[in-house]
Order: structure tokens, then sequence, then C-alpha cells
């Protein structure tokens, strides 16, 4: 083949830049639109997992960056909605660990070493076992989930998730009927996360989800996104992704699960218990004490968008909570 | 025009006051670029705009609000009397910001919904204190020229108290924004908290000393 240097490319042999546009352009538009097809097919139809999900196409911006992931399957709980675009899921990040500027995470995590790591599942199980990644990850199929993510501070996005539902891995350490609450803990190094070296949060950080709640479908250990292993700045390893509620209950890099039967303690609760409660369903009659939470800017639209009961979810999730005052237990 | 060190230091002023403006007008017209590459440079405004902007444009307006309290304190430290020329282009400019960060607010981040809008100021008490802040600068920025000095005489210095409690309510409502007290709202609130420490121990020394001139002449007489 031969490779022209740039000196031997005539001027009039380059391609006009108004017809490089349109093809880029063009390409993204069918991209999208196939892929937009194969979401609606999947969602569609309830045979479709075991069809391979294609990578969504990122619309405008950056392609992802990083290993990989084969054979991910599409699944019905996926949204229908276009995915935000790989830049921004990855380089907007609330991850205290490494910073608490948005940028920050993506800029420091170069220090976490996902790998070697191990995964310990404890308290209330019939078999406590220690997983290294290899294992977790060969517990149930890689299916695509794209999930809407609300955060507290009343922004959100969509995310195509790589991951399987907790409840594969759960049953595999055959959970007590004793146990009531399941507890995940983040990494504790502060080498690793130099954001731990300062106590701006109880490190390491913990969060916590009713036994039926992390039992519930849509919530996955989630070890990829955008069709490659999960980046640092997301929470590699592996990560928690608890759709309905605010994002900081999906904790990230978590290295263990422990089942237990009272109420586990979590980071932001401890943080500020008026503000951040276990539940922190997401629902917009229920303000934070500062701010509202009735409306949210979804990244890359220009005017805010009404907050949806359970982030337009409750159909799936509701049920959960029909006995439950959800003011008090915000 | 002389050109004395005050003209160059007023040119260094405007530029280095017009920065945060500037990085914004580059940072809006670098978003194509900024979305196609992965790496997030300086100018890039994020993936929330809105959000950078606001931040952007109130931590220009408290720096600058803080500058202009630390103009007496840096005169009497090192005798240049003409640092008092800067105070009311610094001032002016931190009202410049704290226009342009209630001005995205109201437009980029409510779209101009007054219902949303009156709701936020009068339930969420850190834009409640952030409005106060606008409206206590806006009569000091009105009454800014050599016009009104003349007009309101005494009176102008004591409207011009009014920067005190302004400076006040712009650190507590960045304080009462965040999530947790991080190093930016935390070194805002102690740079304020040294300047009101000095202003307070000068007056108490200048109180005194004029105590203690209506006391030594007596005394001084009295030898004799």
């Amino acid at each position: 083949m031969l490779i022209k240097k740039p000196a031997d490319i005539k001027y009039s042999e380059t391609t006009p830049e108004r017809e490089y546009r349109e093809f880029r352009q063009n390409r993204r538009e069918f991209l999208a639109s196939t892929s937009a097809f194969a979401l609606l097919t999947a969602a569609g139809c309830a045979a479709a997992p075991g069809s391979v999900a294609a990578v969504p196409a990122t619309g405008s911006g950056a392609k992802p960056e990083g290993d990989p992931l084969y054979g991910v399957i599409k699944s019905p709980y996926s949204a229908k909605e276009p995915a935000n675009s790989f830049k921004d899921i990855t380089h907007y990040n609330n991850f205290y660990e490494f910073g608490t500027d948005k940028s920050d995470p993506a800029r420091n995590s170069g220090t976490l070493r996902p790998r070697p790591w191990t995964l310990t599942i404890s308290g209330l199980v019939k078999k406590p076992v220690t997983l290294d990644l290899d294992a977790v990850l060969k517990v149930a199929p890689l299916e695509e989930r794209i999930y809407r993510l609300r955060c507290v501070e009343a922004w959100s996005m969509v995310i195509p998730w790589i991951g399987y539902s907790l409840s594969e891995l759960l049953k595999k350490v055959e959970v007590l009927p004793s146990a009531k609450y399941v507890e995940f803990t983040t990494l504790m190094d502060p080498k690793q996360m130099p954001g731990q070296r300062s106590a701006i949060l109880n490190w390491p950080y913990r969060e916590g989800l009713r036994l039926d709640e992390a039992m519930h479908p849509l919530t996955i250990l989630c070890s990829g996104l955008y069709g490659v292993v999960l980046p640092n700045q997301n929470g590699a390893p592996l990560r928690l992704v608890v759709p309905w509620k605010y994002g900081f209950k999906s904790g990230k890099s978590i290295d263990g699960i422990r089942l237990t039967a009272e109420q586990p303690r979590t980071a932001w609760n401890d943080s500020a218990p008026n503000e951040y409660g276990f539940y922190s369903n997401v629902n917009p009659q229920v303000d934070h004490p500062r701010w509202t939470q009735a409306t949210e800017r979804r990244i890359g639209e220009f005017l805010r968008r009404p907050t949806a009961m359970f982030n337009g979810y409750a159909d799936q999730v509701g049920s959960m909570y029909t006995n439950l005052d959800l003011k008090k237990n915000f | 025009m002389k050109l004395t060190r005050w003209f160059y230091l007023k040119i260094l002023l405007h530029l280095a006051a017009l920065w945060p403006a500037a990085r914004l007008l580059i940072g809006f017209l670098r978003q194509r670029q900024c979305a196609e590459q992965l790496e997030e440079t300086f100018f890039c405004l994020t993936a929330n705009p809105v959000e950078k902007i606001t931040l952007v444009t109130g931590t220009a307006a408290l720096a600058l609000l803080l500058c202009t309290l630390a103009v007496s304190p840096l005169r009497r430290l090192t005798g240049w009397n003409g640092l008092i020329k800067l105070r009311r282009p610094l001032g002016l400019y931190a009202f410049f910001y704290a226009c342009l960060h209630l001005l995205t607010y109201l437009l980029l981040d409510r779209a101009l919904d007054f219902s949303g809008i009156a709701g936020d100021i009068l339930k969420r008490r850190f834009i409640t204190a952030g409005f106060i802040a606008w409206l206590l600068m806006l009569p000091l920025a009105l009454t800014s020229t050599t016009g009104w000095i003349r007009r309101l005489g005494r009176r102008w210095s004591q409207l011009h108290w009014l920067i005190y409690p302004a400076a006040i309510a712009a650190v507590i409502h960045f304080l009462w924004k965040v999530k947790v007290i991080t190093t930016r709202p935390a070194t805002y609130a102690t740079i304020l908290a040294l300047l009101l420490l000095w202003r307070m121990v000068s007056m108490a020394m200048k109180w005194r000393g004029q105590h203690a001139a209506k006391v030594i002449p007596s005394a001084a007489i009295a030898q004799r």
C-alpha cells in the first residue's frame, strides 16, 4: 500500500472540507439510526437477550477508549433514550476519592490499580467467599443496560453500562433468611486514591440497600460502559448501579459486599443526615433541604426538564415502597 | 495622562479582571473541539457549561470583592497611597461578574422561569444569601462615580460600608451551596475573615489613639 507523505498529496486531491463534514455527519446519523433501531428492537422484544449489543453511537465527540468487552448482550431493561457521549460520561464525575472538581477524577484516577482486584462477600450468607475479578465477571453473562443516572445535584445522564443483575451474585453465596440489608464498601487506599488523605467524607465510602432493592433485577454489578472496560474515573473495576436512586447510592470501586441484619451506615448520610437519607429514591416531591429536586439538567440539553418519580423507573420499583412514607424515609 | 506606575498598574488590573470573562468566551467558542477530544483541557466548559460559567463568574466576583477589601490594608502596610485608585475599578468589576453570575442563573439555568426563581430566592437559603449580596452591591455600583461622591459627601462613606455585609453574604452563599466544605469556599472564607479582622483591629487602634490624643496633652501640660 502506498502511503503518501503529506507533501506528496496535491491540494487538488484533498477532500473539500464541506464534503468531509457531510461524510462524517452522515456516518454519525447512520450509526445513530442503526443503534437506535437495535435498541428499539431490544426494548421491544422479550426474546432480544442473546442478540449482541452494538456500541451506542456517541453522536458527536471522541470514541470510547479502553479494552473492549465482547459478547455483551442486549437487555429489555435498557432505556430507549440516546446515550450521552463517552467524553461526557468519563470526564464529568463525582468521585471525591480523586478530588472534588468534576474534572478531577479523569485527571487523577491514573493511580488506581483495577487489577489485581478481589471482591469479598461476607456477613449473613451461607457461602462467604473472596473472588478475584475474573471469577466475578464469569458469574453471569454481561448485558448492556442503558440507564438514566440522576445525581442528587440535579443533573442527569443516560449511560450504557455493562454488567449483570447483582441478584445473580447474591444467589451464588446463598443469603441467609436473617439478612435484611446489603452493605457495599469501596476500596480504602490513600496511595491509590489521594482524595482519601483528607477527611471530607468518612472513608472508605460505604453504601447500602435493603435486600429486596439489592435483589431487584434493575440493580446491577457493573464492569464496563460503552463497549469497553469501566474507566478508572467511573469506578473501576466493579461498581454498583441503582438507577432509581440518586447517583451517590451507586458505589464505585467496590471490594466488599456484606449482608447484614441492621441498616448499614452510608457515607453521605454520615456527612449530612438531614440531607442524604438511606433510601434516597429519586423523588421530585421531596426537595433537598438546600435545593429543589423537582427539575434536573440532562447533560447536553439546554433547558431543564422535570424530574420523574423514581427516575422514570416507577413501574419497575414502585411496588417496593407502597407502605413507606417517602417524605420521612427520604 | 501621565505614564506613572499607576497607569501601568491600572492596565494590568483591567487585563487581570477581564481574564475570567475571556476564558469563558474562549471556552464557548471551542465547545465543538472540546466535545471531540477526550481530554478536558483548561478552556473547556465541561459537560455542564451552565455550571462551569456559574462557578467562574461567581468566584471571580468574590475574588474581586475581596481585592477591594484588601486595598486599604495594603495601603497601610506599604505606604502606597496610590492604591486607592484601584479600589473603584476593582469594585465595579466585582459587580460586573456578580451581574454575569446572576444573569447566568436567571437565563441559562432557570430560563426565566420566574415562579421557580421566586421559589428559589424564598426557600433556598444559599440563593437568598446570594441575592442579598447582589442587592447590597447594587447601590454601591450606582454611586461609584465622582459625581455621587460629591453629592453624598460624608454619607457616601456610610453607604459604602455595605461592602462588608455584601462580602459576608457572598461567602455564606458559597459555603451554603457546596455539598461539603472544600478548599475553594474555605479559602475565600478564611481570606474574608482575615480582612475583617484587620479592619476591626485597625478601627480599635484608631479609637484608642483618639482617646490617648485627648489624654496626653493634659499630661504634658501637667509635667511642665
